[in-house]
């Protein structure tokens, strides 16, 4: 008889357990220099336990099979041309804006986990940390191999990387990512594992995702899918992570509930480009943003932040706010993208008829009234030929870096939402009390700020006109512009048209 | 504290593996409701959520690792509490 | 508060008015024109006339909405950095107290945007 195997918990212990030890050479301060300046105390690292205690063998195994299913489905949507059964071209619009804002956030998550991997104290947390940082680069590495089947048919798609460091609207995911890599590990993981993963990503990889499959779009919803599980286990970490340091000392509670608040507005500035993918820029939405708000926000949030009361800790600040926005940030993002839309990397397009009937039923409150005129009046304009991008650079928030188009939903939503503070002589905007207040508290970290617009007028973008930022982007001609009309669109035609010969055949 | 039991979920993939997992919550969660969206199935249940191995044992006819909801798993909602015999969800 | 980092911090403001060659930035928004999703940002000499930036700068931009053509501009409310104010349009950006990241808005009494839409 084989002898038994050790239950789940012992085995997870003894990986986790005795692997690290007191240092005698070297003071435990010095091999762990990073985990004490941020302020949270640690009295009893072994308190640390991860409620999945998955072991490195299971995590391999799991791993190795996920890949192998996420691998088959590429291969055969690539053998099967795939592409043609998207419900349009168009669609890949917001595909080309994850690759680019999304894709990029993962490997960063990937560097920041690889460096708490090595720099807490607890060998538990360290193990966690490390799994974590693996499966951060095997998000970006699915991903750029999932698309790259795409990149092989349409435009946009050709340099996200390179991209991610430069362009206007991608400063926004960027920012949010390096201003996490660049506090200390407890604030890195309040704000990744936390904040975005447990509180928002749902946001992101549920509905979006399940938005993909309503496209047709088999090889995103495969690999989101497939990302998302490796999710739950950071959510759950995150949770973890706060539980964790709010039982070890009754001081780190204002410290993280400060980072809450932070990082929770923060990401939630950041989805609001994920707000406009989900309403506009998926050809069938299969929930509106704000129906996916309701649900993992408000009801999952709320239900997350009741059971933490018990240690003190409430709801993030603003957040009747970020309710209140989720009539309307979608609206307002996708119209700026259309107004600046000889400036993406991605195609724009106005809502049709029938998206905009589905807009009004899904926001009655809001569409038909601030939102729809804009649109129809565009569609006139283009229409006759009169239509025109929008000839300026906009100003931009100090924080968030996402142009000032947020407006004062709870009073005036036709209102532009304007703060300002100053700091060492200087002016600083924001386009909410949720950013001037983390300015406000770190001003010394926000004044270093690179703002794609201010960078531009500086000279270090290519140079001063639109076709030289452009080609310093790495944007080429055919990226950007209306869909209609696009090499993207006329492909597409024909593709379709063939397919129309061939059923009339 | 109110007698209200705040939602926790389990949201699975829409494939063959998922489908003894859900029917294995429908049999043990007689709270759960269960809604199929687009590549996806979300279980949902006020305060608790059970997935028992054994369950899922009988569906399938052979030995299952709680640990293989990772290959089908999207997303939950709740404490997670783990073991060889069950994989449960919970608000406190 | 100071930055909690175990390093500190080199002191780097990036957009001091010094980084702009001469220029200052100075940020012009439309009230009730939302059709310009935000305020536009524009690279400009402190001395150049408020007439200029006007004439020049603002209808650059502003100039394809059909109701710029429109404006009185002896009617036009401004209010800079938060407070009402009277430009002298001969007079600098500087001598009208227009600085480095200022925030200059107009209100243009009568013009309700398109069709009355605050657009």
């Amino acid at each position: 008889m084989p002898a038994k195997k050790l239950n789940l918990r012992k085995r997870y212990e003894l990986l986790t357990r005795g692997m690290g030890w007191e240092t005698t050479y070297q003071k435990m301060d010095d091999v762990f220099p990073y985990d004490s300046f941020e302020g949270i105390k640690i009295t009893d690292w072994d308190k640390w336990e991860d409620p999945f205690r998955l072991t490195m063998d299971a995590y391999w195994k799991f791993q190795a099979e996920k890949e192998k299913k996420l691998y088959a489905v590429i291969d055969s949507f690539a053998q099967n041309n795939g592409q043609t059964n998207l419900s349009d071209a168009s669609y890949l619009s917001a595909i080309k804006l994850f690759i680019t804002g999304v894709t990029p956030i993962e490997y960063a998550a990937h560097r920041g986990f690889a460096n708490l991997g090595r720099h807490f104290r607890g060998d538990g947390a360290r193990v966690a940390c490390q799994m974590q940082a693996i499966d951060e680069l095997r998000h970006q590495q699915t991903q750029v191999h999932t698309i790259s089947h795409y990149n092989k048919h349409f435009n946009g798609l050709h340099d996200p990387f390179y991209q991610f460091d430069r362009v206007w609207y991608l400063s926004v995911p960027k920012s949010f990512a390096e201003d996490a890599m660049t506090a200390g590990p407890f604030e890195f993981i309040t704000s990744i594992s936390f904040a975005f993963e447990y509180v928002l990503t749902n946001l992101l990889f549920v509905p979006f995702m399940s938005g993909a499959a309503y496209n047709g779009d088999m090889a995103t919803v495969t690999f989101g899918f497939s990302a998302q599980s490796d999710e739950s286990r950071h959510m759950t970490l995150g949770l973890e992570i706060i539980k964790f340091m709010l039982e070890q000392h009754e001081d780190n509670l204002p410290i993280v509930q400060r980072w809450m608040d932070k990082h929770f507005w923060r990401a939630y500035r950041l989805l609001a480009l994920v707000a406009a993918m989900q309403d506009y820029m998926l050809t069938n939405s299969p929930m509106s943003w704000k129906e996916a708000w309701d649900v993992y926000f408000v009801e999952n949030g709320g239900a997350l932040f009741e059971d933490l009361s018990r240690y003190g800790l409430r709801m993030p600040k603003y957040h009747e706010l970020a309710t209140a926005e989720a009539e309307h940030v979608s609206h307002q993002v996708w119209s700026v993208f259309c107004s600046l839309g000889n400036a993406t990397g991605f195609h724009t397009f106005l809502p049709t008829e029938e998206k905009m009937a589905w807009l009004s039923e899904k926001y009655p409150d809001t569409f038909d009234k601030y939102y729809r005129p804009r649109f129809e009046y565009w569609a006139k304009q283009k229409e006759e030929g009169t239509f025109e991008y929008q000839k300026g650079l906009p100003q931009l928030c100090q924080i968030c870096q996402i142009p000032m188009i947020f407006t004062e939903v709870q009073t005036d939503p036709m209102q532009i939402s304007y703060r300002v503070t100053e700091h060492g002589g200087d002016k600083y905007h924001f386009c909410s009390d949720g950013c001037k207040d983390i300015f406000e508290h770190e001003p010394e970290k926000y004044v270093q700020a690179w703002l794609p617009v201010h960078q531009i007028f500086q000279g270090n973008c290519g140079g001063p006109t639109l076709p030289e930022v452009l080609e310093w982007y790495k944007f080429a001609p055919e990226d950007s512009g209306d869909y209609i009309g696009s090499q993207d669109h006329a492909r597409w035609q024909e593709w379709k048209g063939a397919d129309k010969k061939v059923k009339e055949a | 504290m109110s007698d209200k039991k705040n939602t926790v979920f389990l949201i699975v993939q829409d494939n063959e593996d998922a489908r003894p997992i859900i029917e294995a919550v429908e049999q043990d969660n007689s709270a759960v409701n269960i809604q199929y969206q687009p590549g996806l199935v979300r279980m949902e249940a006020p305060g608790r959520l059970i997935v028992n191995r054994e369950t899922v044992e009988e569906e399938i006819g052979r030995e299952w690792d709680v640990q293989e909801l990772h290959l089908v798993l999207i997303s939950l909602a709740g404490n997670v509490d783990e073991d060889e015999d069950k994989f449960e969800l919970s608000w406190h | 508060m100071a930055v909690i980092a175990r390093d500190g911090y080199v002191d780097i403001v990036r957009d001091k008015v010094e980084n702009f060659h001469g220029n200052q930035l100075v940020y012009v928004g439309w009230d009730d024109h939302l059709l310009f999703s935000a305020a536009q940002a524009f690279p400009l000499p402190p001395e150049m006339p408020y007439q200029a930036l006007v004439s020049e700068v603002m209808a650059s931009v502003f100039g394809d909405h059909p109701e710029f053509a429109q404006i009185d501009w002896s009617t036009v409310e401004w209010v800079l950095d938060g407070v009402s104010f009277a430009p002298d349009m001969e007079k600098s950006l500087k001598d009208n107290g227009v600085g480095h990241k200022s925030l200059i808005r107009f209100k243009t009494p009568g013009l309700t945007g398109i069709n009355g839409t605050r657009l």
